[in-house]
């Protein structure tokens, strides 16, 4: 059975040179190039796995981002999946989650029909790790959160959505929106075959209007939530430090029994 | 993505981002273990990355020298350095003359291999007394029936111990019995590991995970359809493949350049002597901004001969200036690297010492300066032959 999945990837600045936060908006500036964001890759290669597995059907990348970029979803589209849904537009400028959630949501249905939604469970430039339930809400689907895997059983989903303690089995029926976890599995690197296939793999660029939403809905003139104050985190104090002269695994022992770790 | 500028930064994406599981550490272990990258090679096959340049018909991409010399760049600029480029030389580049005069049932039951990795590949020009002077070459091959029996030495094979195959240049018609000194050399894809052939690894000075041997062929069987292209005519075959050959290299040569003064500019903004980072005495700068600057001139060249040389352009000029340059500009980047690293360059932990030793022999193979020279001196300049 064919398995059509759709992926949101976001791109972002890439965290080894992440560029500056703008002071009187208080966003990141996103000027600069941007990248796949590595929270989404594990979603993508967990798609290609469960296309692979189902034997057919396609993946699908839709993306919101600032000047038709589409650095990261090369990178996306050379890994394996089939094309994309851009939406750029400078009506997005400004946009909060809600704004955010409401874009994705429709370039999904855009899309086509999809089995099945994936996300990160928190991109790594924004980390509201709101998104997902929110797109799943406005689609009107089930959300399921922190997958660590993901397997299809014809029209249900089963998935070990991880918890502090180990996994709970969930399931939902299809379509559904899930989110899974960083590191449950190994994205593939693009291969030379995949990054020359991806420059013939088609990327719908869409607006706000050709998504049918209102451009007061998104934006700055959309956002609901503001962002009251940025202050860079407080230095941590420096650790300790055991030279280890044959005694370092007792003094390391005793530093761990204080703390009443051991 | 439509433009080239996109597809090459593609590509160099993609080759750091394999790259990035082998690091400085990697290449140090193996340098100093004398022992072939295969974790590396396999990746760098798997991702497809070594038919590049091949045509299409035999799994390659189709590209140019241009796109080969992109990836090799990037292999050489992650710190893998020569270990890294000449673990994947041959099969990219140094098949060309199978590539474009062997017969169709050599490149069908061949070129797949090579492209796909399975078939390591070797290239035995150089002999003991005929280095740049190749039409010198004594190792004789006699044709008996439908074989040719060879028989002579061969030095410098790089890889001849782990390779399946050697494209072997041979004298068939000794040099007294020819017209011309370019006349009666041939080109034979031979076995290496077969009883009739000696391969001894030649102690070196670095590039330690691949090596080098001296190879002597003790009347070894190549059946004639082994043979590339016409007999007599392997020196035209080689003499095509010089100028994508010199590209690629000088590309190598950049790659080396680039992770000798990144690794020197981290150490000169880290290191604190007389109470402040190294870097902020001129003496440590200027030398790097010297070295950066030199290395993006050349690093124009390049581009330029690898351009021309797609468009189907004439490129001796431009090849030969673009391994001149490049070789030079690495190797002063990577001793420049060796001086801000001060006492600790000389130590093998910290790599610069393994690039500048890479860097080194750029100045010397495949082709030493002195004889880009004497190319421009004569074939650019006009000026009489020397020699
Ligand atoms: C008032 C306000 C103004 C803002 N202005 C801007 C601005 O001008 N420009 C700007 O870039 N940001 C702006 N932001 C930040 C922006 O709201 C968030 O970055 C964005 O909504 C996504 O949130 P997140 O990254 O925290 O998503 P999370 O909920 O952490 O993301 C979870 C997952 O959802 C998916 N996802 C999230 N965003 C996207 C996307 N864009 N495309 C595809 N998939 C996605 C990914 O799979 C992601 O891993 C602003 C925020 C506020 C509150
Ligand atoms: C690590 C390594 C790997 C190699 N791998 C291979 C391989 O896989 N296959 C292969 O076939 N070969 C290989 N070679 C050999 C390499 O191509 C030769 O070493 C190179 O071509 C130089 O030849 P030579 O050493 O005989 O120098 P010679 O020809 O002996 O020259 C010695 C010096 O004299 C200079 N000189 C000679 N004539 C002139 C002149 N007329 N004017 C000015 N200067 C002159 C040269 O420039 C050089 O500096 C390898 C070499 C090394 C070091």
């Amino acid at each position: 059975m064919a398995m059509n999945i759709v992926v949101c990837v976001k791109q972002i600045p890439d965290p080894a040179d992440p560029g500056e936060l703008d002071p009187n908006t208080k966003t990141l500036k996103r000027d600069v190039k941007l990248i796949l964001d590595e929270a989404d890759s594990y979603g993508v290669e967990m798609a290609l796995q469960l296309v692979d597995a189902a034997g057919g059907g396609e993946v699908t990348l839709v993306s919101m981002a600032p000047d038709d970029e589409v650095g990261g979803i090369r990178t996306a589209l050379a890994m394996g999946a089939a094309k994309a849904v851009l939406v750029s537009d400078e009506a997005l400028v400004g946009s909060d989650a809600l704004g955010t959630a409401k874009v994705l949501a429709k370039a999904i249905e855009r899309a086509g029909d999809a089995d099945l939604v994936i996300t990160a469970t928190e991109s790594s430039d924004g980390y509201t790790g709101t998104v997902p339930e929110q797109v799943a809400e406005l689609l009107g689907l089930p959300s399921i959160t922190f997958a660590k895997s993901i397997e299809v059983d014809g029209n249900t989903i089963k998935v070990k959505r991880q918890t502090e303690a180990g996994y709970d089995d969930v399931e939902a029926p299809t379509p559904a929106v899930i989110s899974v976890t960083a590191g449950v599995v190994e994205p593939r690197y693009p291969s030379f075959k995949g990054i020359m296939a991806a420059k013939s793999k088609p990327v719908d660029e869409v607006t706000v209007a050709d998504l049918g939403l209102d451009a007061d809905a998104v934006g700055w003139a959309g956002a609901r939530q503001e962002i009251v104050e940025i202050a860079t985190a407080e230095t941590r104090e420096a650790g300790t430090i055991i030279e280890d002269e044959g005694e370092g695994y007792a003094q390391i022992v005793d530093f761990l029994a204080d703390l009443k770790v051991i | 993505m439509e433009s080239q500028d996109d597809l090459h930064e593609a590509l160099r994406e993609g080759v750091a981002a394999v790259c990035s599981q082998f690091d400085d550490a990697y290449w140090r272990d193996l340098d100093e273990r004398h022992e072939f990258p295969w974790k590396f090679y396999e990746a760098m096959a798997e991702g497809g990355w070594m038919g590049v340049a091949m045509p299409t018909e035999y799994g390659g991409g189709g590209l140019g020298i241009t796109e080969a010399s992109i990836v090799l760049e990037e292999v050489a600029a992650s710190g893998a350095a020569m270990n890294g480029c000449s673990a994947l030389h041959l099969s990219m580049f140094g098949m060309n003359p199978l590539v474009k005069h062997g017969s169709e049932a050599l490149r069908e039951a061949y070129v797949p291999r090579i492209v796909d990795g399975s078939l390591h590949v070797a290239f035995g020009v150089t002999e003991p007394d005929a280095g740049t002077d190749t039409t010198k070459i004594t190792t004789r091959a006699t044709r008996v029936g439908d074989t040719y029996v060879v028989r002579g030495s061969k030095v410098w094979m790089t890889k001849a111990s782990l390779c399946e195959k050697v494209l072997l240049l041979v004298r068939t018609t000794p040099i007294d019995e020819v017209v011309r000194r370019t006349d009666g050399l041939t080109l034979l894809f031979a076995d290496l590991q077969r009883p009739e052939v000696n391969i001894r690894a030649i102690p070196k000075v670095g590039r330690n995970a691949v090596v080098s041997c001296e190879v002597t062929f003790d009347d070894l069987e190549v059946p004639v359809d082994h043979r590339v292209g016409e007999e007599g005519q392997g020196f035209k075959y080689l003499l095509d493949g010089l100028n994508p050959e010199r590209i690629l290299v000088a590309a190598e040569a950049l790659g080396i350049g680039r992770a000798s003064i990144r690794k020197a500019v981290d150490y000169a903004n880290e290191r604190v002597v007389y109470g402040s980072p190294i870097g902020s005495n001129q003496g440590i700068a200027f030398p790097l901004a010297e070295a950066y600057a030199r290395l993006h001139a050349a690093t124009l060249v390049v581009r330029e001969a690898g351009a021309r040389y797609d468009d189907g352009l004439s490129c001796g000029e431009q090849a030969n200036m673009a391994k001149y340059l490049a070789a030079d500009a690495a190797f002063a980047a990577a001793d420049q690297a060796m001086q801000t690293f001060g006492g600790f360059g000389y130590a093998l932990e910290y790599d610069v010492s393994r690039y500048w030793r890479e860097a080194r022999l750029m100045k010397i193979a495949p082709v030493p300066q002195e004889m880009i020279l004497n190319y421009l001196a004569e074939h650019v300049l006009g000026l009489p032959r020397s020699y």
